[in-house]
């Protein structure tokens, strides 16, 4: 149990800056899951935690003690990888045990550990076995029993379900889940996978291009996006994002095509003919007779729910979730309602909220 | 992928690999075969009468005991060579296995020692270590060391061991180098998150995942050793002083070729051809497992 404050990290490959300035701070046991798209410098940032990666500014705080020039040897933290990186020549047991071993933990200590892990995962028949004669799940077992028996202050998750296949990546889930509650360890999860990103985290960081962009709990991300950015990046499908300009009075947005929706919740600071963008995610978009127009190029059943790509009059995109089968046509109308609108920022795609 | 073209018939495809066939023929099946044949004969002083003798050469060849010194000696250089040239490529192949400024043009010049050949090699260790013009050898015979490998039997396996070395070095470094490389990256990393720090990561991580390269490497070096350094012992010292480096390879050329011995030397090439085999087998039998596994 340990607490994690990151101050100022900065990271730059050559001329390159990948992350800058990541202020950071976790409670103790908290899960931290930072997401965003490939690139986005997540994982260089847990790597700059782990100590394998050096950072160009800034510092790594880890309960109370500064770890920024440590050896990751000596830091304490333990790392779940992609691949799982599991030591080919040993056996699961000795792959756990690998770690308490040169901590020179006494045997009946580590054989108890790792038993009391191996229990834990199911592990035990396995714990003979070369990390080859695995399945991918129970590779991804032994990667986590080996995080496990450390007891380490800090767990380090870097996208350790991505290369399971998707029902397996559902119940791995919940299983890291439920033993990062158990074990009470503070934890960052790095993830391209939102919907991972929403279920695992206590908290979410949605970074763009080496920059936080939000640091908020996941409803929270996903009720009031930072931008339109992580609008656009949490939530399936994708909320629609569509370009608008500001009426007199900032009382309402005007589509592009014309259509005008007001603002239910205030006005928006700005003079007229501001650019904005109205953010309405799918399922929010209403199928309602009187409404715009919406000409439907593609139906896509998910069995619960469909998803409908169509166009509207102006030919902009706009996707609708809607509840059971499709039945209706190729035509239809809908409403967009006030209610449900984000509004941002045109230039800069910051949220807008109304001014008081 | 498994690409494959069939030929239709049977003449297009022999006379495809007719030209290796040839040449393994000529250059191999046949001269093996006459030293089988003449290793069981024996040729009179003047080369008219040959006379079958049955085992008779390979007996003399087991009883007599410079022949004995010779395996030997065999063994021992095979195994200085290959302990310090595997030695030496895995130190380097280690050191270049990083970030590092011109990594590049530093691995060129690992690799360049391999394209030379062996006599050139040998002319340029002379010329380093020769007694009287050599830098390396004088600077040794001006601070008072009595070096000269034309007398001094220790020195002339000294210097035929190291030159034999540096050849192979390259050979070493290169398949390490890839070995090191082959190993992922986030195995090391994940060494590194469990503890574990310098020398003992080495040796229970990254040693175990390059044995099979060492392996492979150990028998390579093994045969080269044993059956490529005529080039470069016979440039040197022709085998000598007394026989000092006379390793098996060199001793087949002398009694064979400079004394004429014929009968002996067949029988002598006959056990070294039962060496290569025997060695080929063990690799072939190890890598077999390896891709099995």
């Amino acid at each position: 149990m340990a607490t994690l404050v990151i101050e100022k990290l900065s990271k730059n490959f050559g001329p390159i800056e990948v992350l800058r300035d990541i202020d950071l701070e976790l409670a103790s046991g908290e899960m931290l899951v930072i997401v965003g798209a490939s690139g986005c410098g997540k994982s260089t940032l847990l790597r700059l935690v782990a100590g394998l990666e050096e950072p160009t500014r800034g510092r790594i705080i880890l309960d109370g003690r500064d770890v920024t020039p440590l050896d990751p040897s000596v830091r304490d933290i333990a790392m779940v990888f992609q691949n799982y990186a599991l030591y080919p020549h040993m056996s699961v047991f000795d792959n756990m045990a690998y770690g308490l071993r040169i901590r020179g933990l006494a045997k009946p200590e580590i054989q108890r550990r790792v038993q009391e892990a191996a229990t834990l995962l199911g592990l035990e028949p396995l714990l003979a076995r070369k990390p080859r004669q695995l399945s991918g799940g129970q590779r991804q077992r032994v990667a986590m029993g080996r995080a496990i028996v450390r007891e380490p202050k800090l767990f380090l998750f870097d996208e350790p379900l991505s290369n399971l296949d998707a029902k397996l990546r559902v119940s791995m889930r919940a299983e890291i889940r439920r033993l990062q509650r158990r074990l009470g360890v503070t934890s960052l999860y790095v993830t391209h996978d939102q919907v991972e990103a929403m279920t695992l985290g206590d908290r979410l960081l949605v970074m763009h291009r080496g920059v936080p962009v939000q640091l908020a709990t996941p409803m929270e991300v996903f009720d009031r996006p930072a931008d339109a950015y992580v609008a656009g990046f949490i939530g399936t499908p994708a909320m629609n994002l569509l370009d608008a300009t500001l009426t007199a009075g900032g009382t309402a947005a005007r589509l592009a095509g014309g259509a005008l929706l007001p603002f239910a919740d205030g006005r928006r600071p700005g003079e007229e003919g501001k650019n904005i963008i109205v953010g309405i995610r799918p399922e929010h978009v209403r199928i309602e007779a009187g409404g715009m127009p919406l000409a439907i190029d593609l139906v896509e059943p998910l069995g619960s729910e469909t998803v409908l790509l169509g166009r509207l009059a102006d030919e902009t995109m706009l996707s609708v979730k809607v509840h059971g089968a499709w039945a209706g046509g190729e035509r239809t109308e809908i409403v967009i309602p006030s209610a449900s609108l984000h509004v941002f920022e045109g230039k800069s795609g910051l949220r807008l909220d109304p001014a008081r | 992928m498994e690409r494959r073209t069939i030929f239709a018939g049977w003449k297009l495809p022999m006379l495809l690999v007719a030209p290796q066939l040839v040449l393994t023929f000529v250059f191999f099946y046949w001269p093996a075969l006459v030293a089988a044949y003449e290793s069981l004969t024996r040729t009179d002083a003047f080369g008219i009468h040959v006379t079958f003798v049955g085992l008779a050469n390979f007996r003399s060849l087991f009883a007599d005991p410079l022949y004995r010194a010779a395996i030997l000696r065999t063994v021992g250089f095979c195994a200085a060579v290959t302990a310090l040239a595997l030695g030496l490529g895995m130190v380097l192949a280690v050191a270049a296995d990083r970030e590092l400024r011109g990594r590049d043009l530093y691995r060129v010049l690992m690799i360049w020692p391999y394209a030379v050949a062996p006599a050139v090699s040998a002319v340029l260790w002379i010329l380093l270590l020769n007694p009287q013009i050599g830098f390396v050898g004088r600077f040794l015979v001006t601070h008072g060391i009595r070096w000269d490998y034309a007398l001094n039997g220790n020195q002339a396996m000294l210097m035929v061991v190291l030159a034999s070395a540096w050849k192979q070095v390259s050979y070493n470094f290169i398949f390490v180098l890839a070995g090191l490389q082959s190993i992922p990256k986030a195995v090391i990393e994940a060494a590194r998150m469990d503890g574990a720090r310098g020398w003992y990561r080495f040796r229970t991580v990254v040693l175990p995942l390059l044995s099979p390269t060492l392996f492979f490497l150990i028998v390579v070096d093994l045969v080269y050793a044993a059956f490529d350094t005529f080039g470069t012992i016979w440039a040197m010292t022709e085998g000598g002083p007394a026989q000092a480096t006379q390793t098996l390879v060199v001793k087949v050329y002398n009694d064979g070729v400079v004394n004429l011995d014929l009968g002996s030397s067949s029988a002598q090439s006959v056990v070294l051809m039962v060496g290569v085999v025997a060695l080929t087998a063990l690799q072939f039998r190890f890598l077999g497992r390896r891709s099995g596994a």
